[in-house]
C-alpha cells in the first residue's frame, strides 16, 4: 500500500508536510534534513527538484533551486540520495519538479527511477491533466506512483472534480493565487474558499499549502484539511551555521508555537 | 479567411494548440483560468468586425500602416537578385511589435482588463506595449532584465516618459527569459484585472497562434505590395530574423501554404554556435517545454534552460516560437545561423548602401544575403523588422574597434 494512504488512513493528527530543496543548502544535505524533520514532527517530505525556470516560485524557492544547481545537484544524482534517505527512513516522500527536467530524464525513466527509490508521489505543477491522461497516466500507474494535482481558488467546481479523480493519495490545494511564499495571512476570501474545497465532497482527502508559513495558518488550515504543506517558510528558516539547520527550533514553534 | 480551415493546414495551430509535436499549454494551474479564457475568446475576438475595424483604423491613423516595400535597388546591385525590403522600423515605435500590442490591447479592453504587463527583450516590445496603454489609458507594468536595461537605455527611457513602470528582472541571466519569468509570475499573483501582453510567438497556446495573427498583417501588405510592382504577389524567399520569432511569423504567415515561397529565418549564433555563447535554439536546442510551450530550447542533458547570448537583447531568448520548431522540423523554412559580428556587419552595410540604420536584430536577417548564392531573377523580401536607433551605442563601439 502506498505510503500516502497508509499515512492519511491512520492520522488523528493532521499531516504536516515540509517542502525541501533538494540539494539546498548543500548537496547532501537532504538526509540529515529529512531525519531531523521527521525527528520533529515532519509526518511528509516534498522534495522539490531544482530547475533552472521555476514559474510558479517566489524568491525564496527560486534561490534555493539557483544555489541547488549550483552545487551541483541533478535528477540522476537526487535519485541517488533518495535511496540513501529511504535507508533512514520510512516517512512518505512526494517529489514536485518541472515538467521539462522530467521529460529530458523520460518520462517512464524518471518514474521507474522513482519507484526503486520507494517515492510515493509526484506533482508535476505545469504537466496539463489532458496530457497526463492520454501519455503517462498508465505509467503512473505501472510504477505506483501517485500523481497529484494542484487546485486554486479560480478552479471551477467542474475541474476541480476533474483533477481530483486524476489525483491519488490527495489533492494539493493553492491558498491563494500566487507564487509560492507570499504571506499575506488568511482573509475570510481564503477561509470561504478552504469551506468550499472541504465540503466538495472530494474523493481524496485535501492538503492546503503556499502562504503557510506561522502556527497561526497552519492551525486555520488544519480547521479545513487533512494537512498542510510549508515550503518557503521553511527553506527560509535553513541555517546552516547550526549542525540541526535550525530545524528542532523552526518545528517546536510552527507546530507548538514555542 | 485565415480561420476556418486550421486542420487542414500543416502549418496553423491545431485545434488542442499544437503545431505538430510543438506548442500546447504546459502552465501550472495557477494561470489555467486566463490562459483559457483566452483560448476560448481570442478567435471570436480577433475575428469580430468591431475588433477588425478598430484594429485597422489604429494601425493605419496611429501606426502609420500599410509600411512601404522599398526596392533596395544598391543592395540588388551588389547581391545580384531583386531585393525588397519590408519597412516595419517605419511603424510608430520603430518596429513591427505594435502590430501586437494594438491587437491585445484591444482585445484586453473586451476581456474587461484594465491592468497589462509585458516582458521586454530590446526594449522595442516595452515600448510599443507602453505606448499602446497610453493611447489607452491603461496601467502598464513591463518587466525588463538588469542587463537589458543597461544595454537599451533610450527605450527604457522611452517607456517611463510614456507611463509605464518598467520593473528590472534580476534572475538568471537578466535578459529576455528572466523578464518573461517575472511577467508570468505576475500573472500569477494578479490573476483578475491583468492581461499579459506577450511580445512574441512563443508561451502557451493560444498565444503563438494569436500573435502570429496579429502580425501577418505583415505577410497580407506584402501580397498586394509585391503585386503591384512586380505583378507577382509571391516572392522567391522570404528572410526574417528568429528571437521568439514573431516578425518571422507576420513575415512567413500568408505564404506558409505557398511551397514555391522559401521561407528563410535567421537566428542569433551570437559569437557562433559552438562557442557556448549562443541563441540559436533551433540549431543546438533540443525539444523541451520553456515558458509553457513545448518547443526546441538550449538546454543542458538534465534539462536546466542554458543562458543564451546574443548582441541584439531581441534575440537573446534560449527558445523559440513552437511554430518555427515545426517549420525546422517539417523543413519548411529553413533557419540560418548568423554571428554578431556578421549582423554588425550587415547593418553597416545597409546603411552605407541604402541609407538605411536597421536595428541589430533585422540586421541578422540582412547578413543571410552574404550567405546564399543568388540568381538575378531572385525576387527576395527581407523583413526589416525594426530600425536602429536603440543600438547606436554598440554601433558606435563597432566603429571604434575598427
Amino acid at each position: 500500500m502506498n505510503r500516502i494512504d497508509l499515512l492519511l488512513k491512520e492520522a488523528n493528527n493532521k499531516v504536516v508536510n515540509i517542502y525541501l530543496t533538494a540539494g539546498y543548502p548543500t548537496f547532501e544535505s537532504i538526509v540529515p534534513i529529512i531525519q531531523l524533520l521527521e525527528q520533529n514532527g515532519a509526518t511528509m517530505i516534498e522534495v522539490g527538484i531544482p530547475f533552472s525556470d521555476p514559474l510558479a516560485d517566489g524568491p525564496v524557492i527560486q534561490h534555493s533551486s539557483k544555489i541547488a544547481l549550483e552545487n551541483g545537484m541533478t535528477t540522476e544524482l537526487l535519485f541517488h540520495q533518495l535511496k540513501e534517505v529511504r535507508k533512514i527512513s520510512q516517512i512518505p516522500l512526494v517529489l514536485m519538479g518541472y515538467l521539462n527536467p522530467v521529460i529530458q530524464f523520460g518520462v517512464e525513466n524518471f518514474l521507474k527511477n522513482a519507484s526503486e527509490c520507494e517515492v510515493d508521489g509526484l506533482i508535476l505543477p505545469d504537466l496539463p491533466p489532458e496530457i497526463f491522461e492520454k501519455d503517462y497516466q498508465h505509467l503512473f500507474e505501472k510504477y505506483n506512483i501517485y500523481p497529484i494535482f494542484l487546485v486554486t481558488p479560480q478552479t471551477s467546481e467542474e475541474r476541480l472534480h476533474k483533477l481530483d479523480s486524476l489525483s491519488k493519495g490527495f489533492v494539493y490545494a493553492v491558498s491563494s493565487s500566487s507564487t509560492t511564499g507570499k504571506n499575506t495571512g488568511f482573509t475570510d476570501e481564503h477561509l470561504q474558499y478552504f469551506k468550499r474545497l472541504a465540503s466538495a465532497g472530494l474523493k481524496n482527502p485535501l492538503m492546503i499549502g503556499f502562504g503557510i508559513s506561522t502556527h497561526q495558518s497552519l492551525q486555520t488550515v488544519f480547521d479545513f484539511a487533512s494537512g498542510a504543506i510549508i515550503g518557503s517558510a521553511f527553506i527560509k528558516s535553513l541555517d546552516q551555521k547550526k549542525t540541526d539547520f535550525g530545524i528542532p527550533a523552526f518545528m517546536n514553534q510552527i507546530i507548538n508555537d514555542k | 479567411m485565415q480561420s476556418d480551415n486550421n486542420t487542414i493546414h500543416p502549418f496553423h495551430v491545431d485545434p488542442s494548440g499544437f503545431y505538430g509535436d510543438f506548442g500546447g499549454a504546459f502552465i501550472p494551474e495557477m494561470l489555467f483560468n486566463n490562459v483559457e479564457e483566452l483560448r476560448k475568446c481570442y478567435l471570436e475576438i480577433i475575428e469580430s468586425p468591431a475588433f477588425q475595424k478598430e484594429y485597422h483604423n489604429l494601425l493605419r491613423d496611429f501606426v502609420g500602416r500599410p509600411t512601404p516595400l522599398y526596392e533596395a535597388t544598391n543592395l540588388s546591385k551588389r547581391y545580384g537578385a531583386r531585393i525588397f525590403l519590408k519597412r516595419e522600423d517605419l511603424n510608430h515605435t520603430g518596429a513591427h511589435k505594435i502590430n501586437n500590442t494594438i491587437g491585445q490591447v484591444i482585445l484586453a479592453k473586451k476581456l474587461g482588463k484594465h491592468r497589462i504587463i509585458a516582458e521586454t527583450g530590446a526594449g522595442q516590445h516595452g515600448v510599443a506595449t507602453a505606448t499602446v496603454c497610453a493611447l489607452m489609458q491603461l496601467e502598464c507594468i513591463v518587466y525588463m532584465g538588469s542587463v537589458d536595461i543597461e544595454r537599451q537605455a533610450p527605450n527604457v527611457a522611452r517607456m517611463r516618459m510614456l507611463g509605464a513602470k518598467v520593473v528590472p528582472a534580476t534572475s538568471g541571466s537578466q535578459t529576455l527569459k528572466d523578464a518573461t519569468n517575472e511577467a508570468i509570475r505576475d500573472w500569477i499573483n494578479n490573476p483578475d484585472d491583468t492581461h499579459y501582453i506577450i511580445g512574441s510567438v512563443v508561451g502557451p497556446h493560444p498565444y503563438p497562434d494569436m500573435v502570429a495573427r496579429l502580425q501577418a498583417i505583415i505577410s497580407e501588405e506584402i501580397k498586394s505590395q509585391l503585386f503591384a510592382k512586380t505583378g507577382n504577389e509571391n516572392p522567391d524567399f522570404v528572410i526574417a530574423c528568429v528571437g521568439g520569432g514573431s516578425n518571422a511569423a507576420g513575415a512567413f504567415y500568408h505564404f506558409l501554404d505557398q511551397p514555391n515561397v522559401k521561407l528563410i529565418g535567421a537566428e542569433a549564433a551570437g559569437e557562433g554556435i559552438y562557442s557556448g555563447k549562443t541563441a540559436a535554439s533551433l540549431v543546438v536546442g533540443k525539444t523541451g517545454i520553456i515558458h509553457g510551450s513545448m518547443t526546441s530550447l538550449m538546454q543542458t542533458p538534465d534539462g536546466q534552460i542554458i543562458e543564451p547570448h546574443s548582441i541584439s537583447a531581441g534575440l537573446d531568448y534560449p527558445g523559440v516560437g513552437p511554430l518555427h520548431a515545426h517549420l525546422y522540423h517539417t523543413k519548411r523554412a529553413s533557419y540560418l545561423s548568423i554571428s554578431d559580428q556578421e549582423a554588425m556587419d550587415a547593418a553597416f552595410e545597409l546603411a552605407g548602401l541604402e541609407g538605411i540604420i536597421p536595428a541589430l536584430e533585422s540586421a541578422h536577417a540582412l547578413a543571410v544575403l552574404k550567405k546564399m548564392k543568388w540568381k538575378k531573377s531572385d525576387i527576395v523580401v527581407i523583413n526589416l523588422s525594426g530600425r536602429g536607433d536603440k543600438d547606436l551605442a554598440a554601433y558606435m563601439k563597432n566603429l571604434e574597434t575598427k
